[in-house]
């Protein structure tokens, strides 16, 4: 079970206002990608957000850009998870490959108010907000072994290990 | 019942019929890497394989910031140039050559069939050569040098249909933002866009490549034409391997079916910061710009050039306004320079620069200001994405573009 703060968002949040693109080839390291989380989208973000925050948004998160750096900034800005109405096929494959947590439920962004407190059981699937609870479909087997082996890397490593 | 195009381009690739929603293991016959090789570099690194799968299937291009602006983007392109030189990898083209997905094409690697992968989310362009072009992410094109695989889910196709006759001067991007503007930015998520219909059919290479280029900023995972005589013709000299045309079956099922008409089609903008934010530009304010920006990987070929080239021959560039031109190739760059385009731009007041993305993602060579106003014929608005996030662009075609230029404000083009 994981407890967390919200920080709620609108629809079609793009990688530019997630990671903008003028640190995209000279800023390699994840911990100083962090500091520029949502510059262009709320410029105190960066520095306010706390372990374990939740951000929560509309529909077409993370739209736009390939760029990688959008899921890794929030991961080692130590976001725990993304919950929006839905997300850009792009966004939903690099968070899977970084290893950070994202959840489709347009009901629960509707209900969830910024601010507020929520609680996620990942292994149930099951999101707790003042306005109740509700559940969250569990994702493709394929897809959850890499979540569950920490990311794509460390997935791929593990099945070169295995294969040798 | 009929396969889409992309049951039909799994199909072949895993030699077994395959169907929408499964997930399948692949090695892309393309995949394509630019400047963020280097950080893709260090991703392969940590994999500590100690050779490329198959360096041939890689080709990369150094196009988004060259030449390298700073100490921090020099020390970048160095890194892949390592990269490239110890891992034996053939297709490189460094800082001189262009936008990758023009260089791409140019080179004939982009071919009916042929499953591309990209890191970089407009690697859905080579749709208009019918192939299946989509973006992934660093991690995943590191992977790929690694192993050469990389998983897809086979996603629910669409069909768009767009029937009509261009009225004179309008084009591809009218039309893509046209239908971006009616379905939005997420309209087509996660869906394999097929486009068809004379309209499209009636388009040049150049227009295809703008439509399919788009096909992402309305949620796309990859966007096809049809290969025709036009697409043959265009390859027949430049094809670099064997191609087999695929096709959706006639009876192919669709998650849904779209239809425009593009008869009465008015020149479009999109307005800040969403690229489905479209209006007709008669609709919009003329508002005073403070640059014109032709160029990029949607709207900088020589058609497009062409068209800035004859609309500003005997008139000047505002003085307000700093009109940046970049010919998306250096290819681009000599057919326009050949043909005199440059010449009469360059007269008229234009900056003629170097093949590359340009300011598109705000790195260098024209970003903006606080306050300030750009037009821009590339392919995102979004806010911050030039330089200030106090800054606002719109986006329209090179027409537009050009009338703007002059103008010095945003206005129809067939004013000018």
């Amino acid at each position: 079970m994981v407890k967390g703060k919200v920080w709620k968002y609108g629809d079609d949040i793009n990688t530019d206002v997630i990671f903008p693109g003028k640190y995209t080839y000279t800023i390699h390291d994840p911990n100083e990608m962090a500091q520029h989380a949502l510059e262009d989208l709320d410029p105190g973000f960066a520095t306010a957000v706390r372990k374990d925050d939740i951000i929560v948004a509309g529909k077409n998160f993370g739209c736009g850009s390939s760029r990688e750096q959008a899921a890794t900034c929030l991961k080692f800005a130590k976001v725990r998870a993304v919950i929006a109405k839905s997300f850009s096929r792009l966004y939903f494959r690099n968070g899977i490959n970084t290893g950070l947590a994202l959840i489709q439920s347009p009901e629960a962004v509707d209900a969830i108010e910024n601010g507020e407190e929520i609680e996620i059981d990942f292994d149930r699937g099951i999101l707790y907000c003042k306005a109740g609870t509700f559940n969250f479909p569990p994702l493709p087997e394929f897809v959850l072994g890499i979540i569950e082996d920490g990311g794509l890397i460390a997935h791929v490593k593990k099945k070169i290990a295995q294969a040798k | 019942m009929g396969k889409t195009f992309v049951e039909k381009v799994f199909s072949k690739k895993m030699g077994r019929p395959i169907k929408t929603g499964e997930i399948v293991e692949v090695i892309p016959d393309i995949a394509m890497s630019h400047d963020n090789t280097a950080a893709i570099s260090m991703i392969f690194r940590e994999i500590g394989v100690d050779k490329v799968f198959n360096p041939d299937i890689h080709v990369i291009v150094l196009d988004h910031a060259s030449p390298a602006p700073s100490e921090k983007y020099a020390l970048n392109h160095k890194i892949v140039r390592a990269f490239v030189e110890k891992y034996g990898i053939k297709n490189f083209y460094d800082v001189n050559k262009g936008i990758c997905h023009q260089v791409l094409s140019e080179e004939g690697f982009a071919l009916p069939g042929k499953i591309i992968v990209g890191s970089d989310s407009h690697t859905t362009t080579y749709g208009a050569y019918g192939a299946f072009g989509t973006g992934i992410g660093r991690s995943e094109m590191a992977v790929i040098f690694a192993t050469g695989i990389i998983w897809f889910k086979i996603p629910e196709s669409m069909k768009i249909t767009v029937k009509g006759k261009l009225p004179e001067g309008i084009s591809a991007k009218d039309i893509i933002l046209h239908i971006i503007g009616n379905i939005g930015s997420d309209g087509a998520l996660y869906k394999s866009v097929e486009f068809c219909g004379d309209a499209i059919t009636d388009l040049s290479i150049a227009g295809r490549m703008t439509i399919a280029n788009m096909s992402i900023e309305m949620g796309a995972k990859n966007g096809f034409i049809a290969p025709d005589k036009k697409t043959l013709s265009r390859l027949e000299p430049r094809a670099k391997t064997d191609f087999e045309i695929i096709r959706a079956d006639p009876d192919a099922e669709y998650a849904g079916e779209l239809e425009f008409d593009i008869n009465n089609l008015e020149p479009q903008i999109a307005c800040p910061h969403t690229v489905d934010n479209v209006a007709p530009v008669s609709a919009v304010n003329r508002k005073k710009i403070n640059q014109a920006f032709l160029g990029s990987c949607v709207n900088g070929r020589l058609e497009d050039i062409e068209t800035a080239a004859s609309m500003i021959r005997g008139k000047k560039v505002n003085k307000n306004v700093r009109f940046l031109v970049f010919p998306a190739s250096m290819k681009v760059w000599q057919e326009a320079m050949a043909k005199g385009y440059l010449a009469t731009l360059i007269e008229a007041g234009a900056i003629v620069m170097n093949p590359g993305c340009g300011p598109c993602l705000g790195a260098h060579e024209g970003t903006l200001a606080p306050g300030e106003v750009c037009i821009s014929s590339s392919n995102r608005n979004f806010k911050g994405r030039m330089g200030s996030r106090e800054a606002e662009i719109y986006l329209a075609s090179p027409a537009s573009v050009t009338a703007a230029a002059i103008a010095g404000k945003l206005v129809d083009f067939r004013e000018i």
